[in-house]
């Protein structure tokens, strides 16, 4: 790339370069309500609508399915099943063929769909639905992770070892050591826009599809392996969803294939819209864990050795849980380094829906194990648990302390700097003794205050995924198109990749048109996943913007006689030599010369290897970081908690926007403390999922989000590797800064034993699990 | 959920949606966000859980905010209803709608309608004066992407600017 993306343009008189903060480009039509999603959209006259038959038990054949008064019903067209899958019934993304689209006489999750109506209208399809009679030979289920360790473990795709040192003997050998057992829940996206898709079928073996998707190209291959139908005669096409957080990374697969089936089937047009409860039941989560650790450290609170195990309730197949169990170890040290270290992962089958990508993917979990751990040694030694954290920190490149389990070293640490600044910002030490002067005095409110800090590792750990392209065109007027494979679910990606053409051609934002995602304008790509959306289609549109401006250049040298270095694209003009041409201008002179005006860009990132076997190699570009300080009170009679004051202090390198990526990182927050705080899944033992609705699931509301909420970006940070425009990834790393409100719940719990014991809360820490360790500390 | 009755008459009813005067013939089970949306095709109104839990399909219903997915179109009969459509356009936005995209209080944008309506239905209640207050009675509106921030911005720009007027 050339210097021109890494120059000072916060002051300039144009629109939405780089660096801006720029309003969400579909800001004016989302407040108007005229921003169409999927089931907002005109139909075409003939479309039919789909819904799910989904069964009636957790594990158990399918001894036969009646559907007689299913094809009676008023408007049903017909009835699908495993049976008529053209082609093929798998969907695994992981292509373990393990995920069948429709349940093929067995059932292994409760709710899995087996079978769907189309019909005229959706109402007509899911009554229809309802009649299906199916005779079921029930088999054991499991549903709890423990539970499946008793049983056995099975597995459902292969665990991953890290180790460095040799962590048994240190553990031996450490002066103190300590063991215990953590469980964290899981988590429902609760994405405001249910699934949706909508295919329309074409001539030959054409079909397009339109899916609430973050990976149209996974959409794509789907569709046209069942089909058995080249890709090139699938189209997949999203200008935008309300609301992925990962849950329309694979997720979508269903829908867009049995919609696509349908279509082809009966050559009409389908959408497929499931009920809330429905995509509750049927689509997958974030994982649960159960992280058994061990932890050896010396009298100041140095850890020396550490062993933990991180076992996931994946669901009845693999989907994505072999990353995500990957990525929860590869943040298990979080931004601590240990010494002698063996991490190992444990990937359950059991009788649930199929976890899925979540928002952090896994590394939550990793980093949530790894700062209980830090609890614990804090606990155990009467330190605050923050010194515990600094004696522990990563330490400069070459200090012999920059070495994660994995390998890597730790080349761009700014966790020390950050932590201090937020520890000073936030007055953390004055609160703190404040809390514990308040704590002494105060019956039944205790409060708790902990600062934590946030090292995420950058890039898909499938290092091939870490690929980008995009298309941009240059029309004869001088407007912009601009295309790239990313989708834009809210957080902003459109906006910033156009402000990087904005940027590279010095022209305002409004000449850029950003076009919707689809399969037929940039090939191959990877989901809108891993937080790298910015950093990979940014970097691609770059590269198809500067092609077409080399040609620019190149040809106004020509025409202006004059060489390539006096030409300078500014405030929308183009300055060659003395003369001083409008952009638009130059462009239908080039054009009339005969200029190529429009480019594919391309962009991989540099660096990154990664062996699993092995379990070394440098698996993340980059880290981002962060810290927050939270502060809490609690009844200890009730269990309620409210977060009185929360400090952010977040580095996303120059900010490519910095409204979008504060309005990120305050989201990440909420929705991270919704996790760790009152959002619950809970299954019956016939392994229904009872919380299906956010009736009885509890996601954050407005009066939820922190009475004090300072959120500041760093803004003296920029990314140590050339990305576009020195910037960070923002979509996960924030999410883990509410990691600070758990412990916080903590310290206020630990205080009614005089600060003696680890609480050991665990997550979600709702006020039912912060009375249940209440008590129990009180009882001692 | 039970089974459709095989032939009921519908029943004809007349809203006032948006200024315009529609007479309609309901099926008498349809939610009046099924109406909305496919009969009328007013889509800016969204269905996020159709339980009345989210808030997505918030309208004004003479004036009162209500999730439109919990009552029967039938019920209004007579109704004068607002939609987000009816309180703006891109072109010549109603000033809570300006509010939110000067506040930046949205995201993916899903959840944006329904906050906006039940934001102005608040706003004319009168209830509501300190910034706690707002984030209290606008809890009936969930933003998955977490927004809260800058929703309450929002409508206490908005409620400012209202007192400021009274005042004056």
């Amino acid at each position: 790339m050339d210097a021109t993306a890494f120059e000072d343009k916060t002051v300039t008189p144009l629109s939405g370069p780089m660096h801006a903060a720029r309003r969400h480009d579909s800001a004016h039509k989302h407040v108007a309500g005229s921003a169409d999603y999927i089931d907002d959209m005109p139909e075409p006259a003939g479309t039919l609508h789909a819904a799910l038959g989904m069964t009636d038990r957790a594990h158990a054949e399918i001894l036969s399915m009646d559907f007689s008064d299913v094809e009676k019903a008023p408007g049903v067209v017909c009835v699908l099943t495993a049976r008529d899958m053209p082609h093929s019934n798998d969907i695994s993304p992981s292509h373990l063929d393990d995920e069948p689209v429709l349940a093929d006489g067995l059932v292994q999750f409760h709710g899995q769909p087996a079978f769907v109506v189309i019909a005229e209208t959706r109402d007509q399809a899911r009554r229809a639905a309802r009649l299906a009679k199916i005779d079921y030979r029930d088999l054991p289920h499991i549903i709890d992770p423990a539970d499946a360790i008793e049983k056995g473990g099975t597995l459902v795709t292969k665990p991953l070892t890290l180790k460095r040192g040799e962590a048994e003997t240190a553990l031996d050998h450490a002066p103190r050591q300590l063991r215990g057992r953590m469980r964290i829940g899981g988590q429902e996206h609760f994405y405001l826009e249910g699934h949706i898709a909508f295919a329309i079928p074409g001539e030959d073996d054409d079909v397009t599809v339109w899916s609430s998707t973050q990976h149209p190209s996974e959409v794509q291959h789907m569709v046209s392996h069942v089909l058995d139908v080249p890709s090139h005669a699938v189209t997949v096409q999203v200008r935008r969803m309300g609301g992925g957080f990962g849950g329309k990374e694979t997720q979508g697969n269903q829908f867009a294939v049995l919609a696509a089936v349908a279509a082809k089937k009966l050559n009409r047009p389908v959408k497929f819209r499931p009920d809330r409860d429905e995509d509750m039941c049927a689509t997958g989560k974030r994982h649960d864990f159960l992280v058994d650790y061990q932890v050896g450290f010396d009298d100041e609170g140095h850890i020396l050795a550490v062993k933990a195990n991180y076992a996931a309730r994946c669901g009845f197949s693999s989907d994505l849980s072999g990353p995500v169990t990957d990525r929860a170890l590869f943040h298990a040290d979080n931004a601590y380094f240990y010494p002698h270290v063996l991490l190992t992962s444990q990937p359950l089958k059991t009788n649930t829906v199929s976890n899925t990508a979540y928002r952090g993917f896994g590394g939550p979990q990793g980093m949530v194990g790894g700062e209980r751990m830090i609890e614990e040694v804090a606990y155990a030694l009467g330190l605050d648990p923050l010194q515990v954290r600094k004696r522990n920190f990563y330490g400069e490149p070459g200090s012999g302390r920059d070495l994660t389990p994995y390998h890597q070293e730790v080349e761009d640490n700014i966790i020390a700097r950050l932590v201090d600044e937020l520890e000073r910002d936030a007055d953390y030490q004055a609160r703190r003794a404040a809390i514990l002067d308040f704590n002494a005095k105060s019956r039944v409110i205790k409060k708790g205050i902990a600062l934590t800090p946030v090292k995420f590792g950058i890039s898909f750990t499938m290092t091939a995924f870490n690929q980008a392209g995009a298309l941009v065109h240059v029309y004869q007027d001088g407007s912009i198109h601009l295309n790239h494979g990313g989708t834009e679910m809210g957080q902003g990606l459109y906006t910033k990749v156009a402000q990087v053409i904005a940027d590279c051609f010095q022209v305002d934002l409004e000449r850029v048109k950003i076009t919707a995602t689809t399969t037929g304008k940039v090939p191959n790509t990877s989901a809108t996943a891993a937080s790298s959306g910015s950093d990979l289609n940014g970097m691609a549109a770059f590269d198809a913007a500067r092609q077409i401006k080399e040609r620019l250049i190149a040809f106004a040298a020509e025409r202006w006689q004059t060489t390539p270095d006096a030409i300078r694209f500014v405030a929308n003009h183009v300055e060659i030599g003395e003369e001083r041409v409008s952009f638009p201008d130059l462009v239908k002179q080039a054009y009339f010369a005969r200029v190529h005006l429009s480019a594919a860009g391309f962009y991989k990132t540099p660096k990154i290897h990664w062996n699993r076997e092995t379990g070394r190699g440098m698996p993340f570009y980059y880290f981002a970081y962060g810290a927050s300080c939270s502060e809490v009170s609690i009844d200890t009679l009730t269990g309620e908690y409210l977060v009185e004051r929360v400090d952010v202090l977040h580095d996303v390198g120059r900010s490519l926007n910095p409204a979008i990526d504060i309005g990120q990182v305050e989201g990440a927050f909420v929705q991270g403390m919704g996790w760790l705080t009152t959002e619950e899944l809970w299954w019956d033992d016939k392994g229904r999922l009872r919380t299906h609705a956010p009736s009885t699931y509890k996601i954050p509301l407005a009066s939820d989000r922190p009475k004090i909420f300072n959120v500041k970006l760093a803004d003296w940070s920029e990314n140590r590797q050339p990305t576009i425009g020195r910037s960070k990834a923002v979509g996960e790393p924030p999410f883990m800064l509410p990691i600070s409100v758990l412990e916080a719940l903590s310290m206020a719990v630990a205080s009614v034993a005089d600060y003696r014991e680890c609480p050991r809360l665990d997550a979600p820490a709702t006020p039912e699990r912060v009375l249940m360790a209440v008590e129990r500390l009180k009882r001692g | 959920m039970p089974s459709a009755p095989p032939s009921l008459r519908t029943i004809p009813i007349t809203l006032t949606i948006n200024g315009r005067r529609h007479d309609l013939d309901v099926a008498p089970w349809t939610s009046l966000l099924d109406l909305l949306r496919e009969d009328l095709k007013l889509c800016g109104t969204k269905k996020g859980c159709d339980h009345g839990q989210c808030g997505a399909c918030t309208v004004l219903v003479d004036g009162v905010r209500i999730n439109s997915c919990l009552s029967l179109a039938v019920m209004r009969d007579g109704a004068e209803i607002t939609t987000i459509e009816g309180l703006g356009t891109p072109e010549r936005l109603h000033p809570m709608q300006r509010a939110f995209m000067e506040h930046d209080a949205l995201q993916c944008g899903y959840c944006t309608p329904g906050q906006i309506c039940s934001a102005v239905g608040l706003v004319s209640e009168g209830h509501a004066h300190s910034r706690a207050e707002i984030r209290e009675l606008m809890s009936g509106n969930l933003c998955r992407c977490g927004a809260y921030t800058n929703i309450a911005d929002a409508v206490e720009d908005i409620l400012e600017q209202q007192q400021k007027a009274a005042a004056e």
